[in-house]
């Protein structure tokens, strides 16, 4: 121990330690970042995880396929939709069942509707994070309008459990593409308030323009996906480079932004929401007939071998990793999710800031907790 | 580089490597000793440039423990699958690849408190999710009295 005291530098000595977490609101979750200060200069951060830790993996070892979909829900709780549809097209992919257009249309809009809904939220709490409490009254409102589409349809509101092996659980609603239309409509003539609200505001500006910079180098070989990466020019788009159920039918730009700084991950966001609204309003009208779901065996078992899906969620790429042994429960499941992967990047972009620098950053890489911890 | 090639161009760096042509990715099994420096070249020569990990996965195989890498090349566009394994479930010991890709610094830590898969040259191998209490849960002999998970 005397040891250690001896071995600190004069220059640590005057570093004031921290402890931001587990229970801090802009964390949005139970992370607890160890922060070495200097003044107000953050010097290193230390992320600690596995406060709900559930063992999701482990789980997912004892039970079938159908039930773990249910456990994805629960990992990056805003996306659980397209989390969903990973494990679905990876068992389906699995076991070569060819799925019909309508599944797979239906599950490419309600994809979307989540990303947007994930980024309305992300959107709230960014700008409550920076001082701006209206954003969080606005970004909610209107989230809500799509939760209840995700109600009449689905059941649930945000941990849908929509999709099952071979396709969706019950059909869209009568209502569903009325409301849909309506709910573009009405979003289409509210997203430039967004602007007005946020972007274009000076203070904005100031506290996320040139903040946390990460570079194209770096935010490959750390892995960084989703708009976190593509701010930084990385081209990680899924549903352009691996495209899967009916992305490959349409047309949709790659939103790619150079800077990498906090206030292009900002635009990054803002611009995927209106593409989002161009992909649904596509595929809205031209939702094919036919089953909403294939008949699957009651058991379902997977062949021998190793099955790798990727999606894009809202933050960035999961990759659903399942090596089977010919059981009804797998052998052994791999999650990569996205958040584990961008929280590792935390530490190399926040150094040299200051501490309210910190919130913003960590606010522009849309953590979720859950999803880390798994 | 499709399928093919690529079998080719790893069978050109090494020709003693395992290589089998998945259904979906080429597989390539690499003894431990091998794989820092296939590693290596799989990130720098220029006709492959792997230059993205995308992921790290620890795996308890019953006798053995492995690691499986997922690589893809953002230039090219193609990925390729690393196996590699080991029979010593007492101390089982890989190279780590964190110099050569930021993001494994992350999963094998992860792999090491799930799997207790020791990473050497690793910066800063510690337990992330869990405390130094608890054993290996995600190995197959892992047995928990108190929760359930067995079958």
């Amino acid at each position: 121990m005397e040891e250690e005291v001896k071995n600190i530098t004069p220059d640590e000595r005057q570093e004031y330690v921290i402890n931001m977490g587990p229970q801090h609101p802009s964390t949005h979750g139970v992370l607890r970042l160890v922060v070495s200060l200097k003044g107000e200069i953050v010097k290193n951060i230390e992320p600690h995880i596995g406060y709900i830790h559930r063992g999701i993996e482990k789980m997912c070892e004892s039970i079938t396929y159908p039930q773990i979909i249910h456990l994805t829900d629960r990992m990056d709780y805003l996306s659980a939709h397209i989390n969903n549809e990973a494990v679905c097209l990876n068992v389906e992919k699995a076991l070569e069942v060819d799925i019909p257009d309508r599944i797979k249309v239906i599950r490419t809009i309600m994809s979307e509707l989540t990303r947007i809904q994930s980024h309305q939220l992300w959107w709230a709490s960014f700008g409550m994070d920076l001082g701006g409490l209206t954003c969080f009254f606005y970004g909610l409102r209107d989230r809500e309008k799509i939760l209840d589409i995700f109600e009449e349809t689905c059941g649930g509101r945000m941990l849908v459990s929509y999709n099952c092996p071979g396709g969706v659980m019950y059909d869209i609603h009568p209502n569903f593409q009325k409301r849909v239309k309506d709910f573009i409509k009405y979003f289409r003539k509210i997203l430039p308030e967004y602007d007005q609200l946020l972007s274009g505001n000076v203070i904005f500006h100031e506290r996320s323009k040139g903040i946390g910079k990460l570079s194209l180098e770096d935010a490959i070989s750390y892995g960084v996906t989703g708009p976190t990466g593509r701010a930084s020019g990385f081209s990680c788009d899924v549903r352009k480079h691996e495209p899967y159920s009916a992305y490959d039918r349409i047309t949709f730009k790659e939103i790619l932004h150079t800077e990498g700084d906090t206030y292009s991950r900002y635009i990054a966001r803002i611009d995927e929401m209106w593409e989002s609204m161009n992909i649904i309003e596509q595929l809205i009208d031209n939702i094919p007939e036919g089953p909403f779901a294939v008949k699957m065996k009651p058991i379902i078992k997977l062949p021998e071998g190793e099955y790798y899906q990727r999606v894009e969620t809202a933050r960035g790429e999961l990759g659903v990793y399942i090596i089977s042994d010919g059981n009804k429960n797998p052998y052994r499941v791999k999650f990569r999710s996205p958040n584990f992967v961008n929280l590792s990047v935390f530490n190399h972009i926040v150094k040299g800031f200051k501490i309210a620098d910190l919130v913003a950053i960590g606010g522009s890489l849309d953590l979720v907790i859950p999803d880390i911890d798994r | 580089m499709d399928k093919i090639q690529l079998g080719e161009f790893i069978k050109s760096i090494d020709q003693d490597l395992e290589i089998e042509e998945g259904k979906q990715y080429v597989e390539v099994t690499v003894p431990p000793l091998k794989l820092y420096l296939l590693a290596k070249q799989l990130r720098d020569k220029k006709e492959a440039q792997f230059d993205f990990l995308f992921c790290l996965s620890g795996v308890d195989y019953g006798q053995d423990l492995g690691v499986v890498y997922h690589l893809r090349s953002t230039i090219y566009d193609h990925t390729i699958v690393l196996k590699t394994r080991t029979s010593d479930r007492e101390h089982p010991q890989f190279d780590s690849v964190s110099d050569i890709w930021k993001t494994a610094d992350f999963h094998e830590r992860e792999a090491f408190d799930l799997l207790g898969i020791r990473f050497t040259n690793h910066p800063d191998l510690r337990r992330l999710f869990l405390d130094s209490s608890w054993g290996y849960p995600l190995r197959k002999d892992y047995v928990d009295d108190i929760n359930i998970v067995t079958k």
